[in-house]
């Protein structure tokens, strides 16, 4: 905890000041970014997204900052705090592009904010390489700002990711076409269940229990009581952070046997098997990774060393992935020309993390790991669009 | 504090303000919004608080119903921005007056719960009935509005609103309120029906709290209950209108824009402490300026108001 | 049953999260408004324990009581006391402490994000105990016969001891019990400290059994209120009362009906409780 402390400050620290040590060798390259500190959101964006701007950033000015004009140049994070609040964000975004004139900007954590950023840096022609924006609306978004790129998918992708993992588990024999499918009674929760309730349907799945809860519910155990009562074979759970982890910790108290166990945002986050231990093992969930590249591999790795902590196993890998992009679209365009940026964005591919990105028409990578399931503390990829790596997913045995 | 009405004053203000998006950049139009979306929400809060001296939580419920009702409809039911922006404030005055109906008995602290819970158990309803009944793709409002023209459509709403208050300061309820918020005892003796009195002006408020929301909501584009539901704004409004001070019609105003200057200086200089030096300002303000800012004025200028 | 047990042990939480601001609000007029956050703390206390020393939060609640009393002394004497002073009455009072714990929340959202900007998970006594045929979860059973026994503990030295009868005293009325000899300051800023020990204690307690984070308070602070206010302000039982009602309200409703409406329905019957009794259920009339 000490030390947990410490590689705050110091991100802190090295987040605010940007490293004092390379600045006076050139005029530094700055990039903006609006993080959630405080708030409902602060949560995800502490794992998923401040740690890999720290990492990005001290990498990149280690060797010397980014390779612009024929000199390198180093880089800086401005960043603030908009305490979850969209309309602080929209402020604080402003006074990036026009007070502190930044070169670039740095995408936001969650849907909302995302899209409420957009027509802004659109406005100011900053390419913004969102990360952490699922939606189905993609086109008619990229259609309206185009300079704005998806890299994580979509709602209905993330969906079809669940339904075909059932599919096999159930086609394996191992599960049957009972699912109980519950979710969180906000934004992306009714979304991914509306979606759901359609695919499931049609890929002959018989939903025997379909309920909503309340954002910040206190007691999940009538949800996992009544799940358990309808006798489902596989249980689906669209849920946010504090509900992923309170349903898992019911399911166990409970002891709800089902062959397949699904939780939406924060499965794949360490904290998640850093709390349940060996029981979560065969646990499914949003997101997932290839840990097995050695690209991955050498990311972890420097992740925890830098940061002092593991990344998580689904967007961390991603939102880095988007700040290579984002890097290497600034050397190949050789300026801090933004139109120029995004042209190149638009027009080539980029090496990362995560394999090869690249953009289709509407600015849409359709490369990303849908479905993860905890094996052997690892979160590995069982469903993907594009990518082609992920494993068969196996029966979960139990939860001792 | 009889209103000396300037209005060639008031109408040059008034254009000054209307000026703001040809001169302001991006930054300095965005806080703009801030200030006058404030300036509604505390100025109509304050004119139903400030006599009755209710402090009334359900700001952000208002606001909430407008800002869902306009994405829910547009995203939902495929009605335009127009059509949702006029109805959802409707519906919010009928809604505001059930809860006033509902509330006339609740005094103090009471009353200040009550409403503060019912905007979460508006927020819950919505998000269930949503669940069940809509189940939508995500609530959309893509509109072709730009910053510039929700500032005009806000400033238009917060003129109205000025208007409305001082039109109501000089009529028959503007008096019988006076009395009211002196003892309500000898207002009901003197033959005012306190009642009704204080539900058409919980009324207003709903009705601008709602609009106010139905306006903003093209400026976020996706709307999330939990995000528009938003127990904090509702805070934030009572404390920008008791810093400024009630009395006056244009106390709040004095409140929101120091406030939100304050809140703009403590983000842009605490960038990773924002939300701790937000509360030490917020303590200065409450032991260095107990009377809030109008209270402040007067004693700095005895003897000019009064 | 299961409704039963389930709905009494929510309430359990419930009271602890209740308690403290009754004492506080009931006889320090304090509308504590950083209630939640000072419960994140505590919660926030028992996590660290717990992960970077492996220390039983149950064992952290020796500390966490002791160190919540003196930090919430010290706020009531030199933020709070000010205010009181000053205030021309009761209204007054009232304006000025919801700005001022407003700022102290906000303070203490900061500085719990500057310690832990994560999620402040962890496993504690996730087992299943079953309980007259109902499997519980143990922590949760833990914290609710803690809750009664600080309920229990609250209520006896509030009506047993000569201190108990002069913090009541000063919660009826502060003036008349300055005429009686009773030192108000004092019992006040015991009023207080005392709350603010049972919040934190509270939060160390649900902190095993709801994922927390540093921004997580104002939900509590909003349960806290509302239970208060339904209960009646000033009195330890109705606090309980409307605890208890609340969970089994909560828990009847999501077994029953649909998970879904649980809060509309809790919102609802506390709407409906200050609706027919406005005083709250154990509230008296006040003058």
């Amino acid at each position: 905890m000490y030390r947990r402390i410490l590689a705050c400050a110091t991100a802190a620290l090295a987040l605010s000041f940007a490293v004092p040590g390379a600045s006076n060798a050139q005029d530094p390259i700055k990039f903006g970014m609006v993080a959630h500190l405080s708030g409902p959101l602060a949560g995800g964006e502490a794992v998923t997204h401040l740690p890999n701007v720290q990492l990005w950033a001290e990498e990149v000015n280690a060797k010397g900052g980014l390779m612009v004009g024929g000199e390198r140049r180093p880089i800086e994070v401005v960043q603030y705090d908009d305490k979850t609040n969209p309309a602080e964000h929209i402020k604080a975004v402003q006074r990036l592009a026009t007070q502190d004139e930044v070169d670039f900007m740095i995408a936001p954590y969650g849907t909302g904010f995302n899209i409420a950023a957009a027509p802004i840096y659109a406005k100011h022609k900053y390419p913004m390489v969102a990360v952490t924006a699922i939606t189905d609306e993609i086109h008619e978004l990229t259609a309206k700002f185009p300079n704005m790129f998806f890299t994580l998918g979509s709602t209905t992708g993330f969906v079809e990711g669940a339904t075909r993992t059932l599919e096999k588990l159930r086609s394996d024999g191992v599960i049957g076409n009972k699912v109980a499918m519950v979710n969180v009674a906000d934004a992306f929760g009714i979304e991914l269940a509306d979606v759901a309730r359609e695919k499931f349907a049609s890929a002959g799945f018989e939903i025997v229990y379909d309920k909503s809860y309340p954002l910040g519910t206190p007691d999940l155990s009538p949800v996992v009581k009544g799940a358990k009562a309808a006798a489902p074979d596989a249980f689906v759970a669209w849920s946010y952070p504090p509900d992923t982890f309170a349903l898992t910790e019911q399911a166990i108290i409970e002891d709800l046997d089902v062959k397949a166990f699904y939780t939406a945002v924060a499965t794949a986050f360490p904290a998640y098997a850093g709390k349940f231990g060996g029981a979560i093992e065969g646990n499914l969930g949003a997101g997932g990774v290839n840990p097995e590249t050695s690209a991955m591999k050498a990311y972890r790795k420097r992740h925890q060393d830098v940061t002092g902590k593991a990344p998580d196993f689904w967007a961390s890998a991603t939102y880095y992935s988007a700040l290579q992009v984002l890097q290497q679209a600034i050397e190949g365009a050789d300026t801090t020309d933004r139109a120029a940026v995004t042209e190149y964005i638009k027009n080539n591919a980029f090496d990362t993390v995560i394999g090869t990105i690249e953009f289709d028409a509407h600015n849409n990578s359709e490369r990303y790991w849908s479905v993860g399931q905890w094996r052997n503390g690892k979160f590995v990829a069982v469903a993907d669009t594009g990518m082609g790596d992920s494993v068969a997913p196996v029966a979960k045995k139990g939860w001792k | 504090m009889k209103t000396s009405a300037k209005p060639a004053g008031v109408l040059v203000l008034l254009i000054a303000a209307s000026c703001v998006p040809f001169i302001a950049d991006g930054y300095w139009l965005s806080i703009a919004v801030t200030i006058v979306m404030y300036t509604a929400l505390s100025t109509s809060w304050a004119l139903f608080s400030g006599p009755t001296h209710l402090i009334a939580l359900s700001t952000g419920a208002f606001y909430g119903v407008g800002g869902y009702l306009v994405a829910t409809g547009m995203s939902d039911f495929g009605a335009s921005f127009w059509t949702m922006a006029a109805l959802a404030p409707l519906a919010a005055l009928l809604l505001a007056g059930a809860i006033g109906v509902a509330t006339l008995r609740l005094s103090g602290v009471y009353f200040v719960i009550f409403t503060l819970g019912l905007a979460e158990m508006i927020r819950n309803l919505v998000s269930w009935v949503q669940n069940n009944f809509l189940g939508s793709r995500g609530l959309y409002v893509l509109t072709e509005l730009e910053e510039r023209h929700i500032y005009w459509m806000l400033l238009a709403v917060t003129a109205a609103i000025f208007l409305f208050g001082w039109r109501l300061g000089r009529s028959r309820m503007g008096f019988a309120l006076r009395i009211l918020g002196n003892d309500e005892e000898v207002a009901r003796h003197v033959g005012i029906d306190t009642a009704r009195t204080k539900i058409l002006l919980f009324m207003s408020t709903g009705f601008f709290a709602a609009l106010v929301g139905a306006i903003v909501a093209p400026r976020y584009y996706y709307i999330e209950p939990n995000v528009v539901f938003s127990p904090e704004l509702s805070f934030l409004v009572v404390i920008m209108a008791l810093l400024g001070g009630t009395r006056h019609l244009w106390g709040p105003l004095l409140g929101v824009v120091p406030f939100t200057l304050l809140w703009e200086t403590v983000s842009a200089t605490f960038p990773n402490a924002t939300t701790m030096m937000l509360g030490v300002a917020f303590l200065a303000i409450v032991y260095l300026i107990p009377d809030g800012i109008t209270g402040l004025a007067a004693k700095l200028k005895p003897r000019r108001l009064s | 049953m299961d409704v039963l047990i389930s709905g009494l042990l929510l309430g359990g939480a419930y009271a602890l999260v209740a308690m403290g601001l009754n004492l506080q609000y009931g006889v320090a007029r304090i509308m504590n408004l950083a209630n939640g956050e000072v419960l994140v703390l505590g919660g926030l206390a028992a996590f660290w324990g717990f992960v970077s020393f492996g220390v039983s939060p149950i064992v952290s609640l020796l500390i966490v009581g002791p160190l919540a009393f003196i930090g919430s002394w010290v706020i009531y004497a030199f933020l709070l006391r000010p205010l009181v002073k000053r205030a021309r009455n009761r209204g007054q009072l009232e304006v000025d402490t919801i700005l001022a714990t407003f700022g102290m929340s906000f303070f203490l959202v900061g500085l719990m994000v500057s310690l832990q900007a994560e999620y402040f998970t962890y496993s504690f006594l996730a087992v299943p105990v079953s309980v007259l045929g109902t499997t519980v979860a143990a922590n949760r059973l833990v914290a609710a016969l803690l809750a009664a026994a600080i309920g229990t503990a609250l209520y006896l030295w509030l009506n047993r001891s000569r201190a108990g009868m002069a913090v009541r005293a000063v919660a009826v009325s502060p003036q008349s019990a300055g005429l009686v000899g009773i030192n108000v300051a004092r019992i006040s800023a015991l009023a207080f400290a005392l709350g603010g020990t049972v919040t934190a204690l509270g939060g160390s307690l649900i902190s095993t059994f709801v994922t927390l984070d540093a921004s997580a308070g104002v939900i509590f602070t909003m349960k806290a209120l509302i239970i208060v206010i339904m209960g009646g302000v000033g009195d330890i039982r109705g606090s309980i009362v409307a605890a208890l009602i609340l969970g089994l309200v909560e828990t009847a409703v999501a077994t029953v009906v649909d998970p879904g409406l649980t809060l509309v329905a809790a919102y609802a019957i506390f709407l409906a409780v200050l609706l027919f009794r406005p005083q709250g259920l154990f509230g008296r009339r006040s003058a």
